[in-house]
């Protein structure tokens, strides 16, 4: 009975419903995206590495992540003492509300980024920035309190129009849900918690977008999200690896797998009295099985991580200082720094037993599921790791006597990922800087000359001793760089490959360039 | 005084009473928000917390004044409540007016007609069960009821979501509109099919069992059994006699569901990305957005007070006994 009448509802309906698997022409696009933008200003964090959609910043990287220039003529310089950077403005640049973009829109923004009422997340990202002026209505100078080398690196934030901000209160003003900008697309409506249209700008200035429509539908539930798609709502969409599977042998779709630099790592306490020990740390470092991880836990979906930077930055990275998976070397190392085994098989040192809890925040399965994979590794050379579901806020509290699972980076510059995490001048400070108190010299003042120095060679050389040091020394035990999986239909041409940060939702991803994407004849 | 006077005045003295519940319940709020685990800082940061400059976490902190006696930011927060101003979402950047102002309808929509569909598949359902009782029709009602009272919504959605959306293709999997149309009343009724479905047939167990046993409660009462005996037909005799008293506990139970409801409605606007106000309070509560928080805090309580309050003058307007004192 009660089936019958649903079905009568459902028919009902069923008459004025259109089918779930419409198939538009090409020139649109439809993108079930797992995480909604808090808001759109590029003030208060939002896309703040480019591929912002409906801004542009002064610079945008390439596939292979070179910075071009975009709103910036040519790329901005720096003066010898690396302290004053000049940018040259485009000309006849206007905002999609036909209004000219001038140096006052650049100054009004970065000015707004670091002003203390704006709670902007990516502030600290200007910590350097002392002043910024507009030298002519094209003239943008920077100046810096002290040199820092990958500064031009944080110029691809969106600009925002200065005229459409000015007096009101950034925090909750309406351009947050309905901005404008210069970039490709224009929002035409967001309603939150479902769906934002954005269509073409027909008058951007990189030429218009082939793809005049793109609607982005926010399903934070995997399994939801993988259902939709399988019904043909979605022409593309980002799944976990193992859902992706499944369309491997599908006519019609492709499986994008893009690298990373977000990276999953066990930050091990230098407080600890049995970890304070490099060898000890090392020694947990080499007994860590990461390839098993990686097919296990990630579907064969990462690369194993031995250092925050990324293998896939072939400028900075240096594959001489990875982690082999070593048992035997690990069960050495151990007994040197005087951790024997007992008759029990567990290790222990003047009556202390070596032990190391394993935090992990209790809603990440992710992360569950690699803090259990470590622990038992490390287990397997006799220590005793209990692994615990926790909350980052207790992770941060027991950072002197436990390991986390922490997560971060991003593929632009080492200093971004590396500095405030290994550098002793962080270590003891509040907040999430510097978390395992990890101490060593050589790493600091090799992470100082990467980021003072302009010359590429000299930072090059810097960040091979900083990797050096680092793995001789290693205060964390870097675990993987994350693959992202994506499901697309393959009606499009122009897709590129691009190393991904953490983020991954409507910017970056595999449809990072979709304003070249054309459709297939 | 008359008998509309007097629900008149139980009207007024329990919409006087509602003030002091609901300063009490928003002031509970703000202690439970404020000993909860999470860290408003922290969750508004996001992953970017990692690496980000103490001096900057610090100032967002005085910004917010999230490390002030829980009094004073109560104090703060009511002092523009009661003048109309609900103040900004932290975690939305929004006014709290737009966040609520954008989603509210959505959920109405979609609770108003889930309820009403509730509630008429709970009376026919329960009346066939009583009416049948021990037969397979009855048997397999309340087996079923019982099966979908243990299955969590999260799950029912799902399976829905599979089934109609990806299997038959019936109806689409979720949202208001499909792709980048604009809202029309035909769409919209389309999208609003499963999630309504899922929340009505998650709902309604209760009121079908419950109308079950009240009904067969009252067959046993002296007069259903002598409408029986003067042989009225057995259809009469269930509609109009059984039927009847035993309507007026339902009447309560509807007030009492309300709060489940809302749950329920959490739950399938997320599995639906139904962009309705259920999933932005869970935003709230998890982010500790302490604007946010207390105003739909308050609205909920009203709802639940004015449905409790309407299931009283309903009972008192349907049962002249029922007395109106307290």
């Amino acid at each position: 009975m009660r089936r019958a009448l649903l079905l009568a509802v459902v028919l009902l309906a069923g008459c004025s419903s259109p089918d779930g698997s419409t198939t538009g022409p090409a020139t649109s696009i439809v993108i079930g995206a797992g995480s909604e933008p808090e808001n759109l200003n590029p003030v208060l964090g939002y896309a703040p590495d480019g591929a912002a959609k409906i801004f542009d910043g002064l610079v945008s990287r390439d596939a292979s992540l070179a910075l071009k220039p975009a709103l910036a003529q040519e790329l901005p310089t720096a003066s010898a003492d690396g302290l004053t950077w000049t940018a040259k403005l485009r000309k006849d640049i206007t905002f999609s509300d036909g209004s000219p973009l001038t140096a006052d829109d650049v100054v009004f923004t970065y000015r707004s980024v670091v002003d203390k009422k704006v709670n902007s997340t990516i502030a600290s990202r200007f910590d350097a920035l002392a002043g910024v002026v507009a030298k002519d209505p094209a003239t943008v100078e920077f100046t810096l309190s002290y040199p820092y080398a990958p500064f031009a690196q944080q110029l691809a934030l969106g600009i925002v129009p200065a005229a459409r901000l000015t007096g009101t209160d950034i925090n909750s003003a309406p351009f947050n849900t309905a901005p404008v900008g210069t970039g490709p697309y224009t929002v035409e409506t967001w309603r939150k918690g479902d769906r934002m249209v954005l269509k073409a700008n027909e008058k951007y200035w990189g030429g218009a977008p082939a793809i005049k429509s793109v609607t982005v539908v926010f399903v934070p539930d995997d399994n939801a999200r993988a259902t939709r798609m399988a019904a043909g709502e979605f022409d593309g969409t980002v799944l976990p690896p193992k859902l992706a599977q499944t369309y491997r042998d599908r006519s019609g779709y492709k499986i994008v797998r893009n690298p990373s630099a977000d990276y999953r790592g066990l930050g091990i306490p230098s407080e600890l009295p049995f970890t304070s020990s490099p060898q000890v740390r090392r020694a947990i470092n080499l007994g860590i099985n990461r390839q098993a991880m990686i097919d296990a836990v990630l579907a064969g979906s990462g690369k194993p991580a031995s250092t925050p930077i990324s293998p896939y930055l072939k400028d900075w990275y240096d594959e001489k200082t990875a982690f082999t998976f070593d048992v035997a070397e690990a069960e050495k190392l151990l007994d040197e720094a005087g951790w024997r085994k007992g008759a029990d098989g567990k290790r222990a040192k003047d009556g202390q037993a070596a032990k190391l809890p394993v935090l992990y925040p209790a809603p990440d399965v992710l992360r569950k599921e690699l803090a259990l994979a470590a622990a038992s590794d490390i287990a397997k050379l006799g220590i005793d790791a209990p692994v615990e579901a926790t909350t980052f806020d207790i992770m941060l509290q027991r950072r002197k006597e436990a390991a986390s699972v922490w997560g971060g980076g991003d593929p632009y510059d080492p200093d971004t990922a590396a500095y405030t995490l290994l550098h002793s001048k962080y270590a003891g400070q509040d907040g999430y800087v510097n978390m395992t108190l990890y101490k060593n010299s050589t790493v600091d003042t090799a992470l100082d000359t990467a980021r003072r120095s302009l010359d590429p060679a000299t930072r090059k050389q810097a960040y091979h001793d900083f990797q050096e040091a680092y793995a001789a020394d290693p205060g964390w035990a870097f675990l993987v760089f994350l693959d992202h999986t994506y499901v697309v239909r393959d009606r499009w041409n122009g897709q590129e490959t691009q190393v991904e940060p953490h983020d991954h939702g409507l910017v970056h991803a595999v449809w990072w360039n979709l304003e070249r994407w054309t459709p297939k004849p | 005084m008359t008998r509309g006077q007097a629900i008149g005045r139980l009207a007024l003295r329990r919409l006087a009473f509602a003030v002091p519940v609901l300063l009490v319940v928003s002031f509970a709020l703000f202690v439970l928000a404020k000993a909860s685990p999470f860290d408003p800082i922290e969750r508004y940061f996001g992953v970017r917390i990692i690496g980000a400059s103490p001096e900057r976490v610090a100032q967002l902190r005085a910004n917010w004044g999230v490390d002030e006696p829980v009094v004073s930011q109560y104090w703060a927060w009511l002092r523009h409540a009661v003048t109309g101003d609900l103040g900004d979402s932290l975690s939305l950047q929004q006014p709290v007016s737009a966040v609520i102002g954008d989603r509210l309808g959505w959920t109405v929509l979609l609770v108003s007609v889930g309820f009403t569909l509730a509630l008429v598949l709970g009376l026919l359902l329960g009346t066939l069960a009583a009416w049948r009782q021990g037969s397979w029709l009855d048997r397999s009602i309340t087996g079923g009821c019982y099966a979908l009272e243990a299955a969590p919504v999260f799950w029912v959605g799902l399976a829905v979501l599979y089934v109609f959306a990806l299997q038959l293709r019936w109806l689409p999997g979720g949202g208001v509109t499909t792709g980048s149309e604009p809202v029309s009343a035909g769409g919209v009724a389309a999208h609003l099919v499963l999630p309504v479905a899922v929340l009505a047939i998650s709902q309604a167990p209760w009121f079908v069992l419950f109308v079950r046993q009240n009904l067969l409660e009252s067959f046993t009462q002296d007069h259903v059994i002598g409408a029986r005996a003067r042989g009225l037909p057995d259809h009469l005799v269930v509609s109009g006699h059984a039927l009847r008293t035993s309507l007026l506990p339902f009447l309560t139970l509807l007030g009492a569901r309300l709060p489940e409801l809302i749950t329920g409605a959490l739950l399938v606007e997320t599995v639906f990305s139904w962009p309705g106000i259920a999933r932005a309070t869970v935003e709230a509560a998890l982010n500790v957005d302490f604007a946010l928080l207390g105003a739909l805090t308050v609205m909920a309580t009203g709802v639940v007070l004015v449905g409790n309050l309407l299931a009283d003058v309903l009972y008192a307007l349907a049962d002249p006994r029922v007395a109106l004192d307290g």
